[in-house]
């Protein structure tokens, strides 16, 4: 649904009466929320703002009529699910009472609380939620930018290059050829997101290219649920996967496209038959625009709230915010979005916001039927945000479990990880 | 539903009732991730909707946080709660006494 200006200005003047015409727009708590950007965090609070506060008028900008999810995106790639299985549309959203605008957003004008769209129209909001997710920093690898990433994908950001591209080079890939994975420092979008595309390209390659390898050049030394990915590794693709840190060099500076050559920091030039950059990243240029990125390119926020620390009046969530120590997670995303509605809502009714506690659950997939997983609750601290204690971490190890119990606790949390992508998307566009 | 209603009217009342379901709200909304919109699971995920008495769901959770019922992610989840909170998701998930 495609509104035009004129329809806006009269959702302008009469806000709940549009979304909710049970609901006398004097009522207590009533308010324009516009959120921006339908991925994890936009999607579930547009959907939380409108199961629990009625007299909220929620608007949703989008510019893609679908979304695409990255979790699960390494399944594609392994050929265990397809790509509409992890490809959702906006319509039941709408018909929940969302009013769905698919537009770019060509500005935010903050000062005078108005979200310009790329058709010209002026959507007015009394509270803004921006869940922007990332860009990648074309350059920060040399010779890696957009045009390099068509021979060297990245399969990070499914809005910009779907996964499906990576895929069709795996495949094509002759029975020998190595598959080398560029690996980027923290912080980034899911981080132990590329440790499980090691795994699932690992048992792809053992089962169709037994012949070839996989050589991981990693940026940083240490990465998310570490133990687990390399005890399951050594487990299940003995002989398959090099991972190196960047203390045995594993930093990658620069490309060659052309040549499908990747370079590390102390000179050493590795060729693979296919090469998967994750370049550096920071919060998606709508919010760096919108004047809502520090100079780390990444949006600082106000804790208790999640409202932006820089622009009064906007609620940042997702991937683009500061918000360690939780991941950059599609959980973490959704969990920041209830909170921020829950927030707003109190604030559009007069009240104190509500205390904060937040969730991430996330799942890898090592291989078929072994699933491992990482937890954390959350809460506000004095200067940012602290897990709460005693509470939270990763699946046992090996070592800690009976050798039954081990192959019931992998299976059952391969089985739970598929619960969950299934409830949270359904939650979202279900 | 029942809590959508809840809301509905609290928004019009006072605030530490108001401030007493919104904490609900958002509390529900970490189970909703893997348990769903309405507690009812899938792909192995149990249901936890209405399946226990409000003693009972919290003797759960008290076991989970001690390590003494066998969990996935549960145990490490649970110990993130306090008792407060855990009293507010047993009355929205237990089944109607």
């Amino acid at each position: 649904m495609v509104l035009s200006r004129r329809t806006f200005l009269a959702a302008a003047a009469l806000p709940a009466a549009l979304a909710a015409p049970h609901i006398a727009s004097a009522q207590v708590g009533a308010g324009r929320l516009v959120i921006i950007g339908g991925g994890f965090g936009g999607a579930s609070a547009a959907r939380f703002a409108r199961d629990n506060f009625p007299a909220l008028d929620i608007t949703l900008i989008e510019r893609s009529r679908t979304f695409t999810t990255c979790p699960y995106g390494n399944l594609v790639l392994a050929g265990r699910r397809e790509m509409n299985s992890i490809t959702f549309g906006y319509e039941k959203l709408s018909a929940r009472g969302v009013r769905v605008v698919h537009q770019s957003v060509v500005a935010v004008d903050a000062g005078v609380k108005r979200v310009r769209l790329a058709d010209g129209a002026q959507v007015p909001y009394d509270r803004l939620i921006m869940s922007p997710g990332i860009d990648l920093r074309w350059g920060a690898i040399e010779g890696y930018d957009e045009a390099a990433s068509e021979r060297m994908p990245h399969g990070w950001v499914p809005s910009l290059q779907p996964i499906s591209l990576l895929r069709r080079q795996l495949e094509a890939m002759p029975d020998g050829g190595n598959f080398i994975m560029v690996i980027p420092d923290n912080p980034f979008r899911c981080p132990p997101g590329p440790y499980e595309r090691i795994s699932m390209v690992a048992e792809y390659l053992k089962r169709a290219k037994p012949r070839s390898k996989l050589i991981a050049l990693d940026a940083k030394n240490g990465f998310s649920k570490q133990p687990l990915f390399q005890e399951a590794w050594q487990e299940l693709y003995p002989g398959i996967i090099e991972w190196r840190g960047a203390s045995s060099d594993g930093r990658v500076t620069r490309v060659n496209a052309a040549a499908m050559e990747v370079e590390t920091e102390f000179g050493e030039k590795l060729k693979g038959a296919v090469v998967n950059v994750i370049p550096p990243q920071m919060a998606a240029k709508i919010a760096r625009d919108a004047g809502l990125a520090n100079q780390s390119g990444w949006c600082p926020v106000k804790p208790a709230t999640f409202e932006s620390a820089q622009v009064e009046g906007i609620h940042v969530l997702g991937d683009a915010t500061i918000a360690a120590p939780m991941p950059k997670s599609g959980f973490v995303a959704s969990s920041h979005a209830k909170h921020a509605v829950a927030c707003i809502a109190a604030s559009l009714a007069g009240r104190a916001p509500p205390a904060a506690t937040f969730f991430n659950t996330c799942y890898s997939h090592v291989g078929t039927d072994y699933g491992i997983s990482i937890v954390g609750v959350f809460r506000t601290g004095p200067n940012g945000f602290l897990e709460i204690q005693g509470s939270g971490g990763v699946s046992p190890r090996n070592a800690a479990l009976t050798v039954e119990r081990r192959k019931e606790h992998r299976q059952l949390e391969a089985l739970y990880a598929d619960g969950w992508y299934d409830s949270i998307t359904n939650e979202m566009f279900g | 539903m029942k809590l959508k209603v809840a809301l509905c009217l609290l928004l019009l009342s006072g605030s530490p009732v108001f401030a007493q379901a919104t904490d609900a709200a958002l509390l529900i909304g970490g189970c909703q991730g893997c348990h769903g919109v309405n507690g009812q699971g899938g792909h192995g995920i149990p249901s936890i909707k209405a399946n226990h008495s409000r003693d009972e769901f919290t003797a759960i959770m008290r076991a989970f946080s001690a390590n003494e019922r066998q969990a996935t992610v549960m145990g490490r989840i649970s110990r993130g709660y306090s008792a407060e909170q855990i009293a507010l998701l047993a009355a929205h998930y237990a089944r109607a006494q």
